[in-house]
């Protein structure tokens, strides 16, 4: 039952596609991080020119809005309705 | 006349009121075609000013032509014909034919030399841009269309403030570049930055643009706040504050974007954090910066209308907006995706994007100026931009979880349009010197070196990977999140209702008494003037009346007598 559902699904969202379309991505972002060593770094501040910046700093920086829009979305967030009775 | 003596945006806003009485099957031919003729003729003009007529003791310059003016003025005719060909489907001819006055007015405006003639067509810009949110025809439109206009009198107001007094000070109407160090530039540039959707007025931008129609939006991403950054750009370029406030922006923005469910909101708040790149390069101010900025404007209009365009396409298909509804449309929408996509991609920056040619000059000439903490926010926020519109709108739109809606892709003119501008932002990407050589100053920017691309790929591809670890903290929920609009859209109306309610009460409770008092004094007064013969009865003896006639002929003899 549960093989036949899978089949019927689009073929790019499979399980077995999104694991692999997960190890691909993983690969690839790896592959990035090593590409510094051969890379000839032009650092403007210093920090930018080391092993890895701009992989941690993406990663780092976007776990960080994703935070602050939460927290902020505490106090801001309301029901989509409720300008309804303007 | 000379053909470079008619002010080039003439062309749209004339043809704006023949389209209504062209037949179906000519209109769509006169839509496309009149974008072309304003192409041609702004390549037609040479540098210099034309079209000057005299006002009392000023002269209104209606075209100035520069590299600059020229620029806009070709992404916007671009933009124009994209959108008409997108809006073919359109059945409101009232938004088609605002759509070409509110475009003709911003070529109007980027042509224009002079502070008034700037005005006149920035004030046919908010006009324009009201009817076509009301254009849409439902409950909402209408309601924040009065929201919209009322901002966008009030920066007009704000302009023109700044230009009399800016005139009574230098007794010039010249528009060239100024500081922000006088009464008048400061309300000048306060004015400007209203339609650049900068803090604290900018949720004009996400509370009108959802509302407007399929076509409408796309329209009205392109002008407004571009040509707000074009006169940013003229008039105010290396002013610093505006990097504190073009930064604020961008994070704005994405935060905002990042909290959204509403698919189109999730792209008019990027508008925002696309804006704030370019206030942000103004700020900076040296020529790569501003040459940034100028490429940016161009790449960004492309990009965000296409953006706006497969947006539009779901919602004309499905009728539905929300992220929470929509997902997994690749299926059968499968060229409305993947233009979708090339528009995220481009609004990334990603390489062989337009986005990723103009984007970096900014980002460059900050660190060029050791700008350290703005380059380093300017970074944080290009991995941003991936977070909140490159991964996040196609992929709660088009992929997520399956909807189960199975639409089609849009008509064939709605796909073609699409194409056109997903052609042109991979073309930008791949050929940049086309757009380098219209920039206002000589380019030696080099965006493809092997450091740029591979630094750029790994900022932004782990970005992504930071979206789909976070996911669970991304699922949408059916919210909205509160804005500065909140102040005149709940406090003030709330305060002033209790405040006209204390008012009313006490207005009635002193009404009550003044009454109660009057029918006291009446009660008393009443029966002694009801006697006969009292000064206030209501019956004369007939003594009483013969004495009076008598008095009154009596002096009337005396003034004859002395006269």
């Amino acid at each position: 039952m549960l093989n036949d559902n899978e089949h019927d699904k689009h073929w790019l969202v499979r399980k077995k596609t999104i694991l692999l379309l997960w190890r691909g991505g993983i690969a690839i972002l790896l592959m990035l991080v090593l590409a510094d060593f051969f890379i000839h770094a032009h650092p403007y501040f210093g920090i930018d020119g080391t092993f890895g910046f701009y992989s941690w700093y993406g990663l780092v920086t976007c776990i960080a809005m994703v935070l602050f829009a939460k927290a902020l979305g505490i106090f801001l967030k309301r029901k989509d309705t409720y300008y309804d009775d303007e | 006349m000379m053909m470079s003596d008619f002010p080039v945006g003439f062309v749209l806003i004339i043809g704006a009121f023949i389209l209504p009485f062209l037949t179906q099957k000519f209109r769509p031919i006169a839509a496309l075609g009149l974008p072309l003729l304003t192409l041609y003729l702004i390549w037609s003009v040479p540098n210099g000013q034309f079209s000057v007529l005299p006002l009392f003791d000023y002269q209104l310059v209606f075209v100035n032509s520069d590299s600059l003016s020229r620029l806009f003025a070709t992404v916007f005719s671009i933009m124009m014909f994209g959108g008409s060909l997108y809006a073919i489907k359109q059945k409101s001819v009232l938004e088609l034919s605002a759509a070409f006055v509110y475009a003709g007015s911003a070529i109007g405006a980027v042509y224009a030399g002079d502070l008034i003639s700037l005005f006149i067509f920035w004030e046919m810009m908010t006009v324009a841009s009201t009817l076509i949110v009301l254009s849409a025809r439902s409950e909402q439109s209408l309601q924040t269309s009065v929201r919209y206009f009322l901002v966008h009198v009030f920066g007009g107001i704000l302009f023109l403030v700044g230009i009399l007094a800016h005139i009574s000070d230098t007794g010039s109407t010249t528009f060239s570049a100024m500081e922000p160090n006088t009464f008048g530039t400061i309300f000048i540039l306060a004015g400007f930055l209203v339609n650049a959707a900068a803090p604290p007025l900018s949720a004009w931008l996400s509370d009108a643009y959802p509302e407007a129609s399929f076509s409408g939006a796309v329209f009205l991403s392109a002008f407004t706040t571009k040509t707000a950054v074009y006169v940013l750009l003229r008039g105010f370029p290396g002013t610093e504050i505006l990097i504190f406030i073009g930064v604020f922006m961008i994070f704005y923005g994405i935060i905002y974007a990042l909290l959204e469910n509403d698919m189109r909101r999730i792209l008019v708040y990027s508008i925002v954090n696309q804006v704030g790149f370019m206030v942000t390069g103004i700020g900076i101010g040296t020529e790569m910066a501003l040459n940034g900025v100028a490429a940016h404007a161009f790449t960004h209009i492309i990009y965000k209308a296409l953006l706006l365009m497969s947006a539009g396409s779901v919602l004309y298909m499905t009728g539905k907006r929300k992220c929470t509804d929509l997902g997994g449309l690749f299926q059968s929408m499968p060229i409305t995706a993947m233009c979708g996509i090339i528009g995220a991609l481009a609004i990334s920056s990603f390489p062989l994007t337009s986005g990723f040619i103009s984007k970096s000059m900014i980002s460059q000439s900050a660190a060029d100026e050791s700008l350290t903490i703005v380059w380093f926010f300017l970074m944080a926020a290009s991995a941003g931009v991936f977070l909140h519109a490159g991964i996040k709108f196609p992929w709660f739109v088009f992929f997520q979880k399956d909807s189960g809606l199975r639409p089609p892709d849009p008509p064939w003119s709605m796909r073609l349009a699409m194409l056109l501008f997903a052609g042109i932002c991979i073309g930008l990407g791949i050929w940049p010197e086309y757009l380098y050589v219209m920039l206002p100053y000589e380019v030696t920017y080099v965006p493809y070196t092997v450091t740029h691309v591979v630094n750029m790929l790994q900022l932004l591809l782990f970005s992504g990977f930071a979206f789909f670890l976070m996911l669970p903290l991304m699922k949408r929920t059916l919210t909205i999140t509160l804005d500065a609009d909140w102040l005149y859209r709940r406090v003030i109306p709330k305060v002033l209702t209790r405040v006209f309610a204390v008012i009313w009460r006490i207005d009635g409770q002193v009404r009550e008494q003044i009454k109660q008092g009057l029918s006291n004094s009446i009660g008393y007064l009443s029966p002694r003037s009801n006697l006969l013969g009292g000064i206030l009865s209501k019956q004369f003896p007939l003594g009483n009346m013969v004495m009076w006639v008598a008095l009154i002929l009596a002096i009337y003899l005396m003034l004859s007598i002395f006269s």
